[in-house]
């Protein structure tokens, strides 16, 4: 039983993860695996979003952002951190408009961590962090040492730029 | 040096309380040991072989007189009396336990001190060469590029969970006094030839069971892309690092396997994609931070003291101890000084809390409230008037720290080996006294000369052996401890990974082979101007096989 959550509330998940034999269902949003959705990018109609798992390269997405609703990137472990990597790149380079989720593994201390990258969305089964979203409870910490992703750049202090400021 | 402001000061400050409530959770058994383990971790907290070890982050090995009191205040009350000097320039505490470690660490956050990211597989305490401010060689202090290093590395979102530890160094000078080559990445602070200061880097450097000297990837980055280019290497490691397998996992692995030209071209790309960015230095800010670094007000004195030469006329002892003990500095009338943790039988790097005390009185008198940690495991002070020196020399005496062995055999590194770590296969720290004993001698190890002797109790190498020139490394053979010899190890400037001479030798043959070694090295110099590893470099490990093993080099 997972909980999907956005700008820390909890909200009604409207994609349904496909995984790669399962037909096509009609009439709703579907992620399917990375390598399903290269074989034929065309072949789903309607809104369409891909799972890309830690080992997966995203350099075969390259020219085929466009077409995607959905970017779900997993973190199969707490220590696996290519995600926080590939946020970025999808973030920044790609300049990808759509919705980033974090699926797999996804704790409460590395919550802050996944939105200063570029996180949109969690999609979260550890209950703990669900009750501690839900609650409203975030043990991170509002001091930033470096610019990460979006906004935060814009925020940051005047005499360092390159550097720190505090969140929001 | 750096001090914290406000932002600084309530970073630390909410770091504590989240530790202590990550702590609470973990007590709770709502976090498991597993998810607990990247958070203490990073928070510098061990689990080793008989309690839990937290080791206290000192960057770039820099810290003030009320810091080291800290530290000798966290030794007594919540550790056994004393403290161990590590080789990034931190220390560590052994015995505290859990409980007590989140008020450890407000302790230390009242000095500006804390513990994160001396452990785990993240940004590590980025480290500098010990004479940073002080020495005559370099071309400008490095601290300010560590401490930027180190403000932009601290809690980076992207890079807490890497595919395993990364190292930084810095160094300002040719000569390299913080093993600079063995680091995941490596820089020298240099001037181009219109005088505009840049990094030379060098990535993919380490030690443990794969040794690699780093590459050099640049030979002279802008100051300015200092933090953009770091942050391209950390990326490209991160997307591409191995984490099938933790011992092939370092960034070395992947500059290997890889390819350096391959591995630079995405580096490069990267870094073109994010230099003009919001992480390109402004000099005005790197001059705000090099503003902490300036130097202390020194007087102006003649170059050599008067008070020191009569001391050192009268006195063979401070003769001694200052001839290996004290180093040039760029000041007139100053020096830096060696305080060396390396007495004869002595643990090496272990320092007591009341002579931390002591030592802290000194830098507060006589060295501009500064001192440093060094790679080396010794304590330094690094602005000292040379006619203060005998003085500060008697204190020494009285404390058991003026061991006039700096840079000799018995200034060895070694690291806590059996008798703490949970990784090991074998003991160092008997080792170490054992070796010590036996070249006691004060005029034999002048006679031999400079000569870095380091020891591991695993092969994950932490006492840097492969850097030693004679490098000995604790391994476990059917139960027994044995030690593998390695020579010709260095790391300096002509940074070297020592070769295996031949066949271990058990606990009790050991100091008689580093005996053997010495002496071969004795018949083999041209002249006693010929250092140890200088005549490694020119004759070869034959002459010493054959002293180690003749039965055999004979057959």
């Amino acid at each position: 039983m997972s909980t999907l959550f956005k700008d820390r509330r909890p909200v009604e998940d409207e994609w349904v993860m496909v995984d790669g034999e399962q037909p096509i269902p009609t009439g709703v949003k579907v992620i399917v695996p990375l390598a399903r959705y290269l074989e034929d990018p065309e072949a789903i109609k309607g809104p369409v979003g891909v799972l890309v798992e830690a080992g997966e390269s995203l350099d075969g997405l390259r020219g085929h952002g466009g077409g995607l609703d959905l970017i779900a990137l997993d973190f199969p472990s707490y220590a696996d951190g290519r995600a926080f990597s590939k946020v970025r790149l999808l973030y920044e380079e790609w300049g990808f408009e759509g919705d980033i989720r974090a699926v797999g593994d996804v704790r409460i201390d590395q919550v802050l961590f996944m939105e200063r990258c570029g996180f949109t969305s969690l999609l979260v089964s550890h209950q703990p962090t669900v009750d501690s979203l839900t609650a409203g409870h975030d043990p991170g910490i509002g001091h930033f040492y470096q610019p990460a992703a979006g906004a935060e750049v814009a925020a940051s202090v005047p005499n360092r730029p390159w550097l720190r400021h505090r969140a929001g | 040096m750096y001090r914290y402001d406000e932002f600084d000061r309530d970073f630390v400050k909410a770091r504590v309380s989240q530790f202590r409530e990550q702590v609470e959770r973990r007590v709770s058994g709502e976090l498991s040991e597993d998810n607990f383990k990247p958070i203490r971790l990073q928070n510098g907290v061990y689990l080793q072989l008989h309690a839990y070890m937290l080791r206290v982050a000192v960057p770039y090995g820099t810290l003030n007189s009320a810091q080291m009191r800290m530290l000798a205040h966290i030794a007594r009350k919540y550790d056994r009396g004393y403290g161990h000097l590590t080789t990034r320039q931190n220390i560590q505490f052994n015995w505290p336990k859990l409980a007590d470690i989140p008020n450890i660490l407000e302790d230390l956050a009242s000095v500006e001190m804390h513990a994160i990211q001396t452990s785990g597989n993240c940004i590590r305490n980025v480290t500098a060469d010990h004479l940073a401010g002080a020495a005559a060689d370099e071309v400008a202090d490095p601290r300010p590029y560590a401490e930027i290093l180190r403000q932009w590395s601290t809690v980076h979102p992207e890079f807490l969970h890497l595919p395993r530890k990364f190292k930084i160094a810095v160094i300002a000078s040719p000569n390299d006094r913080a093993a600079m080559q063995f680091h995941d990445i490596g820089l020298e602070v240099r001037k181009n030839d219109a005088g505009e200061l840049g990094l030379r880097v060098f990535v993919g450097g380490g030690l443990g069971r794969t040794p690699m000297v780093a590459k050099e990837i640049r030979d002279f980055l802008p100051e300015k892309d200092l933090l953009s280019y770091c942050e391209a290497i950390l990326r490209v490691y991160n997307l591409s690092g191995r984490r099938d397998n933790k011992y092939k996992a370092r960034i070395k692995i992947l500059v290997h396997e890889t390819g350096l030209e391959e591995l630079k071209e995405q580096v490069e790309a990267e870094f073109q994609r994010i230099k003009d960015g919001v992480l390109q230095l402004p000099r005005e800010s790197v001059g705000a931070i090099e503003a902490y670094f300036a130097p202390p007000p020194f007087e102006a004195l003649p170059a050599t003291g008067e008070i020191l030469a009569g001391a050192v006329s009268q006195n063979a002892a401070f003769n001694r101890w200052t001839r290996q003990n004290v180093h040039a500095h760029r000041q007139d009338g100053y020096a830096s000084l060696t305080i060396a943790l390396k007495g004869t039988g002595e643990a090496p790097g272990d320092v007591t809390a009341d002579q931390m005390d002591v030592i802290a009185d000194l830098a507060e008198r006589y060295s501009f409230d500064e001192l440093r940690f060094s790679h080396e495991q010794n304590a330094i002070l690094p602005h000292v008037k040379q006619d203060d020196l005998p003085a500060i020399y008697d204190v020494l005496v009285e404390h058991a720290l003026a061991a006039p062995n700096a840079g000799l055999i018995t200034d060895m590194i070694a690291c806590p080996g059996l008798d703490y770590c949970a990784l090991a296969t074998a003991r160092s720290i008997p080792v170490a006294q054992s070796i010590s004993k036996r070249f006691a001698n004060m005029d034999r190890q002048e006679q031999i000369g400079a000569l870095k002797l380091k020891i591991s109790g695993c092969i994950n190498a932490c006492g840097h052996h492969h850097a030693g020139h004679i490098g000995i490394l604790g391994l476990d053979k059917r139960g027994e401890e044995t030690y593998q010899v390695t020579l010709g190890g260095s790391g300096d400037e002509q940074a070297a990974v020592g070769e295996i001479v031949g066949r271990g030798f058990a606990a009790d043959e050991i100091t008689d082979a580093v005996e053997t070694i010495v002496t071969v090295y004795l018949e083999e110099r041209q002249s006693k101007d010929e250092t140890f590893i200088e005549t490694y470099r020119r004759v070869g490990a034959a002459p010493f096989k054959i002293g180690l093993y003749p039965a055999q080099e004979a057959a």
